[in-house]
């Protein structure tokens, strides 16, 4: 259990290049938060930076109020999980999950049952004395997160711990370690790249864009509240839907639509409008029409894609809609949202205006 | 067409056909003469001949001179593996710690892998000429009475230190390779998990690095048996008093410089069934420790 608190660290590469450029942000006690972002926006180096396996450019670096920029990163006190697993091919599990415990100099029996305990929470128990390549991917995940485990870290590090697994054991895993998570209390930071593992185990969620933090809060706070364009666009599955418009005579146009109710928007910039599918319904009064070109059945939802109609340019729209709600291909939709779930953006800026 | 199966065709075995002549006249056409001929005695003109049963094994594997080669051939081979081992990983491990200029450092240390032996072995003869040898010259300058013309330590300190100078290359380009294929994510899992680099080394990079390892281990003791032949004939002779001859030097010696056929055929049939129990217990009992 511990606090973590970056102060506004930087990561210049040699060659220049810039991964993270100033993020700060404080983790409180037992909180579990994930950096979430496009690949290559410095969510990775900046949790390899609170790892030690990077060097810190600028700033510092805080676990329980103590600046560790300089201490070795066995010296931490915090555990990794990593994305292949990086198990140890020669070791058994069971020397895998020692082996940390080994080189801190405890005593056998402790190590054992240490071991012993955590394999069983993960139910790995039977494979203790295999080898890595005798396991499934899912097993190995595990036998990873029992490597760390057994270090009763101070901090969890998961570097997207769960993209080498098939779809149906990933939601498996996501559950078990959130579980795991809040039975231990163990301060985390976990980092993905995909948004539904970052809205389901987030307490707090960073999005981070060109080593930046676009957003920082609580998982809902930044679907229902985004503050810039990139996390609108970033969280939310299906994605947004994004009209490209402009604010002309106090109505926002896009093409020949044009719609009313918008006040105070600036006139000369390009502007995006934002609104959830989840926020559109088929309504004959509605604002929006659609001509539909596919319909995907999730099971309990449907989710009804067609082309805008009346717009300038070619703009797709999404909606979700019940099971039992199957428009006709080709046939004309008029869709409604409510005026408090429209989101207005500029454009180039990404700031959002509404 | 129930299932694909090639028909019965001459093709393959005419593409296995030049390597198979290459092993028929280089290896069991030579290995069948040599056996025929331990069995011979033959005059040096090789005008007649006669069948002798055992006899040559008899005085091969009983004169001294053949079990002091043999002797020399372990100790030698040994020193040359481990040391040339040994050097080698070290230079690898260091070399792939370097980030700036490490294609520089690569390079250099590879390069004496293009010499072949007996330019190593000449090299080696300039360097320690009691007229002109620098560190002839160097070890006498230090205060050790230092002669491989006349005494036999310092012949073998000569041959095995030129041995080893050539082998290091071959060993480090292996072990680099084997370096730098170990996972980087296994590296950095170590690095969390264990604080002293030296430790690391033994628990996680050396296991790590085992199949390289036994590789290169058949590689250097079949070097150290055979390929060293050219060092030693450029640089001792065998010399002084054939205390630095190796088993493959002393069958050369034997049947071109004494023309004792049938002995020399004798001893290289022994060495081939050395050389074959070698293999084997390597294999056997070392490989069964390598983690692949």
């Amino acid at each position: 259990m511990a606090t973590v608190k970056l102060n506004n660290i930087k990561k210049v590469y040699p060659n220049g290049a810039e991964a993270v450029c100033g993020v700060s942000m404080a983790i409180e006690n037992g909180e579990f938060i994930v950096f979430v972002g496009p690949s290559g926006c410095g969510k990775s180096t900046m949790l390899r930076m609170v790892a030690g396996l990077e060097t810190i450019t600028k700033g510092d670096i805080e676990i329980d109020s103590k600046v560790i920029n300089n201490v070795s990163p066995a010296d931490r006190d915090v555990a990794m999980v990593f994305q292949n697993y990086a198990l140890y091919p020669h070791m058994t599990v069971r020397g895998n999950m020692a082996y940390g415990l080994k080189n801190r100099g405890l005593a056998k029996a402790e190590i054992n049952t240490k071991v012993n305990e955590a394999a069983k929470m993960l139910k790995i128990d039977d494979y203790l004395d295999r080898q890595p390549n005798q396991l499934s991917g899912g097993q190995r995940q595990r036998v990873a997160m029992g490597r760390a485990i057994v270090r009763e870290p101070k901090v969890f590090l998961f570097d997207e711990p769960l993209s080498n697994l098939d779809a149906k054991l990933r939601v498996q895993m996501r559950i078990e370690i959130k579980r795991l998570q809040r039975r231990m209390g163990v301060t985390s930071i976990y980092v993905t790249h995909d948004q539904t593992e970052a809205m389901t185990l987030a307490d707090r969620l960073a999005v981070i864009n060109d080593g930046r933090i676009e957003q920082m809060g609580a998982p809902i706070e930044l679907y229902n509240n985004p503050k810039t364009l990139f996390v609108a666009s970033f969280i939310g599955a299906p994605h947004i839907n994004l009209i490209p418009a402009r604010f002309e005579n106090k109505k926002l146009v896009c093409g020949n639509l044009k719609l009313p109710g918008f006040k105070n928007l600036p006139e000369d910039i390009e502007l995006v409008l934002g609104i959830r599918p989840d926020f559109l319904r088929p309504d004959t009064k509605g604002q929006l029409e659609i001509q539909v070109d596919l319909v995907e059945q999730h099971g309990a939802d449907n989710l009804v894609y067609g082309a805008l109609k009346n717009s300038s340019n070619d703009t797709e729209l999404c909606f979700k809609t019940t099971q039992n709600t199957l428009p006709d291909i080709d046939s004309n939709l008029k869709l409604k949202f409510e005026q408090k779930h429209a989101m207005v953006f500029n454009k180039s800026t990404g700031e959002r205006l509404i | 067409m129930k299932r694909v199966q090639f028909e019965h065709s001459t093709i393959p075995y005419l593409f296995i056909a030049p390597q198979i002549a290459i092993i028929a006249i280089f290896f069991i056409w030579p290995a069948g003469q040599a056996i025929h001929q331990s069995f011979l005695l033959e005059d040096a003109f090789g005008l007649s001949s006669q069948f002798v049963w055992f006899r040559n094994y008899v005085d091969t594997i009983g004169d001294a001179a053949w079990l002091q080669a043999a002797w020399f051939t372990t100790i030698f081979s040994a020193l040359v593996t481990f040391l040339s081992l040994g050097i080698a990983l070290l230079l690898a491990v260091k070399a792939n710690e370097v980030i700036r200029g490490a294609s520089t450092y690569k390079t250099t240390l590879m390069w004496a892998y293009a010499i072949a032996p007996p330019v190593a072995g000449l090299m080696g003869n300039l360097m320690f000429h009691p007229l002109i040898g620098d560190l002839y010259k160097f070890f006498n300058a230090i205060g050790w009475d230092f002669n491989h013309k006349l005494d036999s330590f310092d012949a073998g300190f000569v041959v095995v230190l030129i041995a080893v100078w050539k082998q290091v290359s071959v060993n480090f380009i292996f072990f680099l390779s084997g370096l730098q294929g170990i996972s980087k994510a296994v590296n950095e899992a170590a690095l969390m998990d264990c604080k002293s680099p030296t430790r690391r080394f033994w628990t996680i990079t050396f296991p790590l690095l085992a199949p390289t390892t036994f590789f290169l281990m058949v590689i250097n003791i079949t070097y150290a048996f055979f390929e060293t032949f050219g060092i030693i004939d450029t640089t001792t002779g065998g010399a002084p008093g054939g205390s630095t001859n190796t088993l493959v030097y002393k069958v050369f010696q034997d049947g071109f410089r004494g023309a004792d056929l049938g002995g020399s055929s004798a001893q290289s049939v022994v060495l081939m069934i050395i050389v074959l129990a070698l293999t084997i217990i390597q294999f056997r009992f070392i490989e069964r420790k390598v983690h692949y």
